[in-house]
């Protein structure tokens, strides 16, 4: 079963895509670019929709989507944690 | 899906322009008129009036757009003949007179020195001669190439980008060798993924225009903004779907167009392209306001991909959703078309996808009514440039 789906093995998240995504939960995650799968535990209970990092983040780094830039990191993410409007804002506007 | 051969059931517009409905609209120039033309559509069984809120001491670039959207929209192929009404006689025409370049039946109507009740009487006797004369057309089987499909995303989440969006890019794909003129727009969700449709930009002047429209409207976010548009850009239901930057929104708004089509041109709102391939159209993100550009520029059929659940339609333009987020399917499926929610369980493929979308398109362009249409969506919404006079 697929937990959450990654677009690109580069990238440093992935979005979860059931409901009910609890803390300390084993997650599998599909490379959809790559198809490859990958396990993943969750750090924190995860929304539908809603991002978990796939890499290390530390305050500054660029998050990586679709093998793109879609913001900066403004608090640290650890590995399988939530990664949303609390941790990550635009470059832009 | 081989399209080489494929065909739908149209109607044929004395324009030569294919329509995949018949409406007979009673279309108001302005807000003051919206009473008498929902009066004659009350009358006459069969019509659909458009009301809106404006139309009154508009000029310069904002006042050419709104005769351009309302003239486009009467000339739509999907309309088969218009009532024009309008509290001044001299602009009832002017908005006829530009609908009836296509040959198709119009009257209009000026409210002034008659009153409402007058003009609703005078209004109705032509809207049930153009509505009995519009039930007897035929639909007549014609090539792929004809129709015209548009594309806008709308409360979108992250499972837009990854399922609903791919899915019209595949579509999208699938039809660009076919001849089919299709469009996409949303120049403020491009943000942070614009090199990748300049790059898809067929030659360096549409690239040079494609440029100048994006950076035109990040000048008006710039001048008028007083954050970071971080509640509007992405959305809270953006947000909620689990979206975080404008960014991420526009890289997936972006699957849209696939990864085959070139970008062959590049239309100003509400304006018609000249000939098939793959549109961009500067406009709005609001869903009902960039649908009505759409819907003016003579588009036919639209995809509207979602996350969240969008409810949006138009009074003229087939809206067809899809979506791959398994909570909104389940909890609005009344609303959903197209439930592409296998793909992110790898249930389906890409592939799979887009044919099970194209499937819908042809179903809709010969007949089938889509969920917006039956649920009596119909959002008219006028793009404003500036404040009136």
């Amino acid at each position: 079963m697929i937990h959450f789906v990654v677009h690109d093995e580069n990238d440093s998240v992935g979005v979860v895509v059931v409901e009910g995504v609890k803390a300390g939960a084993t997650l599998t995650g599909w490379i959809m670019d790559q198809d490859k799968e990958i396990t993943f535990k969750a750090a924190n209970d995860i929304p539908i929709g809603h991002k978990l990092a796939i890499k290390p983040l530390a305050k500054g780094d660029t998050v990586i989507k679709y093998g793109t830039d879609i913001g900066r990191v403004v608090a640290p993410i650890g590995l399988g944690e939530h990664a949303h409007v609390h941790n990550i804002k635009t470059k832009r506007w | 899906m081989d399209l080489s051969k494929a065909t739908f059931w149209g109607y044929k517009r004395e324009n030569g322009r294919i329509g995949v409905r018949n409406h007979v609209i009673i279309l108001p120039v302005d807000d003051l008129s919206n009473a008498a033309a929902e009066a004659v559509a009350h009358n006459i069984k069969g019509t659909l009036a458009l009301p809106h809120p404006y139309g009154r001491l508009q000029f310069g670039a904002d006042l050419d757009l709104h005769f351009r959207t309302l003239i486009g929209t009467g000339a739509n192929p999907n309309v088969a003949a218009v009532v024009v009404i309008c509290i001044e006689e001299g602009w009832a025409k002017k908005v006829a007179d530009g609908i009836a370049a296509t040959g198709k039946p119009v009257a209009y109507f000026g409210i002034e020195q008659h009153g409402d009740h007058d003009t609703i009487m005078r209004a109705s006797k032509k809207a049930k001669e153009f509505v009995q004369w519009a039930s007897e057309l035929r639909r007549e089987e014609r090539p792929l190439k004809d129709l015209w499909v548009s594309t806008k995303c709308g409360e979108s989440d992250t499972t837009s980008g990854c399922g609903a969006n791919p899915t019209v890019g595949n579509a999208f794909d699938k039809m660009y060798p076919h001849g089919v003129t299709m469009v996409f727009g949303e120049t403020t969700e491009l943000t942070g993924g614009e090199h990748l449709v300049a790059a898809r930009c067929r030659t360096d002047e549409v690239r040079k225009k494609f440029q100048f429209m994006f950076d035109r409207y990040q000048a008006v976010v710039e001048a008028h903004k007083t954050s970071d548009l971080s509640d509007s850009q992405p959305t809270k239901g953006n947000i909620e779907g689990g979206l975080t930057t404008i960014e991420e929104k526009a890289l997936g708004n972006i699957q849209k167009i696939g990864r085959k089509c070139m970008v062959d041109g590049v239309l100003d709102k509400a304006e018609a392209p000249t000939g098939p391939g793959l549109w961009f159209m500067d406009s709005s993100s609001a869903a009902a306001e960039m649908v009505t550009l759409v819907a003016a520029a003579g588009y036919v059929v639209h995809f509207f991909p979602t996350g969240q659940g969008n409810v949006i339609g138009n009074p003229i333009l087939p809206v067809i959703k899809l979506c791959a987020n398994p909570r909104t399917v389940r909890t609005m499926s009344e609303h959903i078309d197209v439930d592409v929610s296998g793909l992110l369980r790898k249930e389906m493929s890409p592939d799979q996808a887009g044919d099970a979308l194209l499937e819908c398109m042809f179903r809709t362009a010969n007949g089938r009514l889509t969920a917006a249409e039956a649920l009596g969506h119909r959002e008219f919404v006028l793009t404003r440039l500036y404040e009136s006079a």
